[in-house]
């Protein structure tokens, strides 16, 4: 347990903090917290942070609890488990999920936490976490999908003093670097989750000149309180007393044979609180796609969930937890006992989109999505160049995949976008000026969202072709089971990939693996999945049905799907869509999930050309 | 004698400026604007100022004009019906864009996709391939391309944006002449000639948005010039003049013509009462505009951003904040805090003070509850309805619990001041300046109000508020100089570059844009980042310095903007250079001195809200103030297009050039 050293620890009276004044604190730290994005994002240099935008940023209240932020990470978890005393001009460095209670999910992942002093008092903390494209050990880019163990996973760094009372520890800087493929980007990456964290500080000082510390302290209290009572109010209207709720999805496999694994989410309302329940979710995984789940991260996706529609310009906080109760059972997907390894979580946490969405568009129409493009699918590629003015040179890519938003209540999907905040492909002529390699094709693939009124946004084809000899990995998932539609809209196209060699032959991937040889001319085709349907497809206006064949993201195949008939010139055809249209209907379920998932798995190795992965037990 | 004349054409009015060349005197006009086609609104303003002047239309040897038609193309989405030509393999690459959703977790669900400006169906792909150093991989099929051209029917105007055509033109420039065989007489913009420069996405929507407003643009600028037949230069975004035929070739550069006249306007201003380092603030009706100047030099940004359209094209660095006077107070009922704006009234229905059926309360409702304005505004054409300010206001009380519709119109300007606070700091702070060591120019019908309480929230001193705000668009046409840039993507280590190839890039580029301007004076300036870094900075270049100057200078902004640098090579990403011609002189207002003493200014007393109490307040007509006259807060100054509030504590300084300067009362004394 650390010890805050404080000068200054006289307690300070709660005042009364005006409702305007209130809200010019709340603009204050929504301020603070883009500013701290942007410091990172223009000072990266590793592409996962530069690029992909994959990075959360926190500040906390005196007591660690997130007064803004995009992740409602644990700062008290984390100092639980660090033994020190805390001091002005400490910065503490870990990414070690194990020692933090998951306030991170796997060791890619580096944790900066530091104190704001005001006066000799602490007044808060700021701290953000960031995506390293490579912390070392067995594969490049340090995420091996046949990891067992996390000692598999790199480098893993305990908490510690990055800075002493404002001095670097230099040795130990030195020998975490020493373990990774590329030190310039863990230490520009490093520097710049510094940078952003004191701007923060910074940030936060100037609030306490501004309106003195007693008052600021007691607007943070009142936005915490702001967010409780709202949440109050919102879960009465929202969940019937007593009634659970359920809804289960999948992580397709585990990149050692094992899957499809479940996750299922429960919710409970009793009186004035929810009880959020991982129970009955798959034990955890042998291969590295556990999700290491923190409660108040549970609790942070749930209220933004609930609160999104509500007031979309409140500051989102913590200060609702005391009214949620999560349940996450022990060896479970959620919480894996250590060694487990962690590193291809990515698709965990990108499920829990679906699942929350699954889950409370129950009772709330507003938030009954399709599924989604529900996780963030890596590609790396690397090696040395073998010839030219590079020659032996190392390179090293690790970029992102984008598929189909979901058919929404405001409408559709759109086609190969991403359902993280802040995220961005990396331009073609970039990838090609700074990698070997050239992109043939970067599309969407039509017909592969879900039919609805709403049809789900299409998945991606991008067709890489090599240049230089070097080994490619794929982490991706819903190969297997369905992207699904709801309120009668179908499941979108699940993803696919493969290699047409330089000498013809055709290789299907399976959607995790690494170390896979490629050679100069061979072809990967990296095709993501749709998002699903919303509504009844046969509602769809047939003009548009038309207009969507005439821009190629429908095939005139598929606009029978919405049963309307598409001439050669692209015009609907009246007479032959309405006799379709007019049949009887089938009724319309409201998930519609593809075929039972026996049904899939008897199918899967014809369909996909891929084997069947075994079913997880509980033992 | 000969004349020139500054133009700006805004929303509601057209405002003129005729300036003598010879003594400097000038003359102003103002007229109502004519949407439909806005040439005839500046024919009557002109008419209208060569009256005032006593001389005739003939004598005018240049007009300068600010124009928002292509601004207005856009955000109306008017403009032309755009064929795009990509890469094959590429044809959805404004469909899939960044693949970036705006917002936080669970935005998605919220974001309504804007449709792209050249439609899919109106977009083809062609076979051919140039490789990221330029070299042809596959030759340009020639017989698919005519066929493809041949599939775009009912284009207006052809974008052609093919992939790595910044590193190679001859696909782009070969198609041009196939498109001119198979589509005569249709616009046609090369994305290697609007913006060669590496990302193919925003090349092509850049190129694209070039197309959408060229026809248009290109129609307005004949006709205008037809009308008025003389020199016509029309304003870039960049805050430079160029000719009327240049800005109709290239029109995606002046999409921020309108903003970029009121910063120049503000510079030249203020440079007569002395201030050339300046956060300028523009805040109009549903919208402010901020910008920061150094040494009298707009600070110049690599983007243009229109309502959601962003395009890399230079710009003055203006950040628009969705508050303006119509911005909608309201109080949602779930979290009953307070949030003012995006939502606009708008001009119609307007604030409920105007009487036109408006019944949310407004930014305007809660000036005029507390005090700040006078029963009329535009020189009488609006009058305003007290008690339905008020009626609205307490809409706000009532909801958050508030004791009386004062305090809830305090708490409104106060979140208003907070969210211009908030793009004053991006422009500043955010950009490694303090905003007290810079001077702030309020302007726009209600820049002036709030100018003092933002004085007060950023600590730039002197608040600068200029004479008849609302000309001051087109007095910034009329004093800017004549300008044209090239640029294009070098991507070199600028550890591999020798001083003399250094040299080379930039004066090549120096002899691109000289042969558009007569220069004189040319800079350069570079975008620069550490190898492996995803975004660039902006560095000014110093063809002396050579490449290592640059990278120290790269070091030093690198440094100031987010607090420490690396220990690896420098990439030249883009070169540019920028020629600027001569400026022109306009002598300015001289006022009459005066003896410190403001009381002839006088006109009565009012009582205004500040800081929790009613305070008396007196009234002063700002054209009867003469040079040095100083105004104790609190008093309010009215004039026709503008109310200036200054508050307890604070004095304002008549300056001789005639703008305000607002200052705490005590660093007047002694």
């Amino acid at each position: 347990m650390a010890r805050i050293v404080e000068s200054s620890t006289e307690p300070l009276a709660a005042t009364d903090v005006d409702p305007v004044t209130l809200d010019l604190v709340e603009n204050g730290l929504r301020n603070a917290r883009y500013e701290m994005d942007e410091v990172l994002f223009r000072t990266a240099l590793s592409p996962g942070i530069r690029e992909q935008h994959d990075e959360f940023p926190l500040i906390a209240d005196p007591a660690g609890r997130m007064v803004v932020g995009q992740f409602g990470l644990s700062i008290p978890d984390f100092l639980a488990g660090f033994a020190g005393d805390i001091r002005e001009g400490d910065v503490l460095l870990t990414s070690d999920p194990y020692a933090c209670g998951a306030a991170i999910s796997h060791a890619n992942d580096w944790l900066v936490v530091l104190p704001i002093y005001v006066e000799g008092r602490v007044v808060g903390w700021a701290s953000m976490f960031g995506h390293m494209s490579d912390v070392g050990g067995k594969t490049p880019s340090s995420m091996p999908t046949d990891a067992r163990t996390i000692y598999e996973e790199g480098v893993v760094i305990p908490p510690f003093k990055l800075y002493d009372g404002g001095r670097l520890n230099e040795d130990a800087l030195r020998i975490i670097l020493n373990q990774v493929r590329v030190p310039d980007w863990n230490r520009a990456d490093l520097n710049g989750l510094v940078a952003a964290c004191r701007t923060a500080a910074r940030r936060v000082q100037e609030m306490c000149a501004r309106f003195g510390v007693a008052t600021y302290l007691s607007a943070l209290d009142a936005l915490l309180q702001r967010n409780y009572d709202a949440m109050k109010t919102l879960l009465h209207v929202v969940f019937e007393e007593g009634r659970t709720l359920s809804f289960t999805d999948y992580i397709c496999d585990d990149g050692v044979g094992f899957g499809p694994y479940e996750l299922k989410l429960s919710l409970t309302r009793t009186g004035d609180r929810v009880h959020l329940d991982f129970s009955g979710s798959s034990p955890q995984a042998i291969g590295p796609v556990n999700y290491y789940l923190n409660e108040n991260l549970a609790r942070m996706f749930f209220g933004i969930y609930m609160i999104t529609v509500a007031d979309p310009q409140i500051l989102w906080n913590d200060g609702f937890y005391p009214l949620v109760d999560v349940t996450i059972p022990d060896g479970s997907y959620w919480k894996p006992r250590h060694p487990a390894a962690l590193n291809a979580r990515n698709h965990g946490i990108g499920r829990v989109f679906d699942l929350f969405g699954g889950l409370l568009g129950q009772t709330n129409p507003a938030l009954l999505n399709a599924a989604g493009f529900s996780s963030s699918p890596h590609f790396m590629y690397s090696g040395n160049y073998s010839s030219g003015d590079r020659k032996g040179e190392w390179f090293q890519l690790y970029s992102i995949g984008f598929g189909g938003i979901p058919g929404r209540p405001l409408g559709d999907g759109p086609d190969g976008h991403s359902l993280w905040p802040s995220f961005v492909n990396i331009p073609c002529e970039f990838l090609e000026s700074y990698y070997p390699l050239r992109i043939e094709k970067w599309e969407t693939v039509a017909d592969t969202g879900g039919a609805g009124l709403h049809r789900g946004g299409n998945g991606v084809d991008v067709a890489y072709r090599f240049l230089e000899p070097g080994t490619i990995a794929i982490h991706d998932d819903r190969w297997l089971t369905y992207p699904w539609g709801v309120n009668g809209g179908e499941p979108g196209a699940r993803g696919r990939k493969w290699i047409d060699r330089a000498g013809g032959e055709r290789e299907v991937l399976p959607s995790k693996c690494h170390d896979v040889p490629v050679r100069p001319g061979d072809v990967l085709h990296f095709v993501t999945w749709g998002g699903g349907g919303w509504g009844d497809p046969l509602a769809r206006d047939p003009e548009l049905v038309a207009k969507e064949v005439r821009r190629g993201l429908v095939t005139r195949e598929g606009a029978r799907r919405y049963g309307v008939v598409v001439d050669e010139a692209g015009a609907v055809d009246a007479a032959a869509t309405a006799e379709i249209r007019g049949e009887a209907r089938p009724e319309r379920p409201v998930f519609n999930m593809g075929p039972p998932l026996d049904e899939i798995l008897a199918r899967c190795e014809e369909e996909t050309g891929l084997p069947a992965p075994r079913r997880p037990v509980w033992t | 004698m000969s004349y020139r004349l500054g133009v700006d054409v805004g929303g509601t009015f057209t405002d003129v400026l005729l300036v003598d060349e010879e003594s400097g005197s000038t003359w102003r006009a103002k007229t109502a604007s004519t949407p439909s086609d806005q040439s005839v609104g500046v024919l009557n303003g002109i008419d209208k100022v060569c009256a005032e002047a006593g001389v005739d239309r003939a004598v005018i040897r240049h007009v300068l004009h600010g124009t928002t038609v292509a601004t207005n193309a856009i955000l109306e989405r008017k403009g032309a019906t755009v064929g795009l030509v990509t890469t094959e393999g590429f044809r959805q690459v404004l469909q899939i864009a960044r693949s970036f959703v705006p917002g936080g977790l669970a935005g998605w669900i919220i974001w309504p996709k804007p449709e792209p400006l050249a439609e899919l169906e109106n977009t083809v792909e062609v076979p051919g391939r140039i490789a990221s150093d330029g070299t042809i991989v596959t030759e340009l099929d020639e017989q698919a391309a005519r066929h493809a051209l041949r599939k775009l029917k009912g284009v207006e105007s052809l974008a052609i944006s093919l992939i790595n055509a910044f590193a190679n033109d001859a696909h782009e420039r070969r198609l041009a002449e196939l498109a001119k065989e198979e589509m005569p007489g249709v616009e046609i913009s090369l994305s290697s000639v609007v913006l060669p420069e590496m990302r193919e996405y925003e090349r092509a929507l850049t190129t694209v948005a070039n197309g959408y407003v060229q026809p248009q643009v290109a129609r307005y600028v004949a006709n205008l010039s037809d009308k008025i037949n003389t020199d016509l230069s029309i304003l870039r975004s960049d805050g430079g003049l160029a000719k009327a035929a240049a800005a109709a070739a290239a029109p995606v550069t002046m999409l921020l013509s309108g903003p970029a006249g009121g910063v120049t306007g503000a510079v030249w201003v203020a440079e007569q009462s002395g201030h050339r380092e300046l956060l300028t603030f523009d805040m109009g009706g549903t919208s402010t505009d901020v910008a920061l100047v150094r040494e009298g030099q707009a600070r110049i940004g690599r983007e243009t951003k229109v309502g959601d359209l962003t395009v890399r094209a230079s710009a003055v660095d203006v950040r628009t904040v969705g508050a303006g006077g119509g911005s909608i107070a309201h109080v949602p009922e779930l979290t009953r805090a307070l949030r003012v704006g995006p939502q606009s009234a708008g001009a119609e229905p307007g604030p409920a003070a105007y009487g036109k059926g408006g019944d949310a309360p407004t930014v305007t409702d809660a000036n005029v509850v507390l005090g700040y304005l006078p029963a009329a505004l535009a020189g009488g054409e609006i009058t305003l309805d007290r008690e339905a300010a008020r009626a609205a206001v307490q809409t706000v009380a009532d909801a958050m619990g508030l004791p009386s519709a004062e305090a809830a119109a305090a708490g409104i300007v106060d979140i208003v001041n907070e969210n211009m606070l908030g793009g004053l700091r991006l422009v500043s702070v955010q950009q490694g300046y303090d905003p007290r060591d810079f001077a702030l120019v309020a302007f726009g019908g209600a820049g002036p109000l709030h100018a003092n309480a933002l004085g007060r929230l950023t600590g730039a001193w002197p608040v600068i508020v200029p004479p008849s705000p609302g000309v001051l668009c087109a007095l910034g046409d009329a004093t800017t100089s004549a300008r044209d840039e090239a640029a294009r993507t070098v991507l070199r280590r600028l550890g591999d570059l020798t001083p003399d190839e250094f040299t080379a890039i930039f004066e090549e580029l120096a002899g691109a844009a000289s042969s558009r301007v007569a220069a004189a004076q040319v800079t350069y300036s570079a975008d620069v980042r550490f190898v492996g870094q995803g975004n660039e900075l902006p560095v000014t270049v110093e063809l002396g310095e050579g490449p290592a100057g640059l990278a120290a200078r790269f070091d030093a902004e690198h440094e100031r903007l987010f607090s420490f640098t690396l220990d690896v090579d420098h990439e030249l990403v883009n070169a540019r250079a920028t020629v600027t011609g001569e400026r022109p002189r306009v002598t300015p207002i001289h006022l009459e001195k005066g003896d410190g003493d403001p009381s002839s200014a006088r006109t009565g007393e009012t009582r205004v809200y500040v800081d929790g109490d009613f305070v008396d307040a007196a009234l002063y007509d700002r054209l009867r103030l003469r040079a040095g006259d100083v105004v104790p807060g609190p008093a309010i100054v009215t004039e026709m297009d503008s109310t200036t509030l200054i508050l307890p504590g604070h004095a304002a300084v008549t300056d001789p050039s005639g703008s305000l300067l607002i200052r705490p009362a005590e660093s007047l004394e002694g």
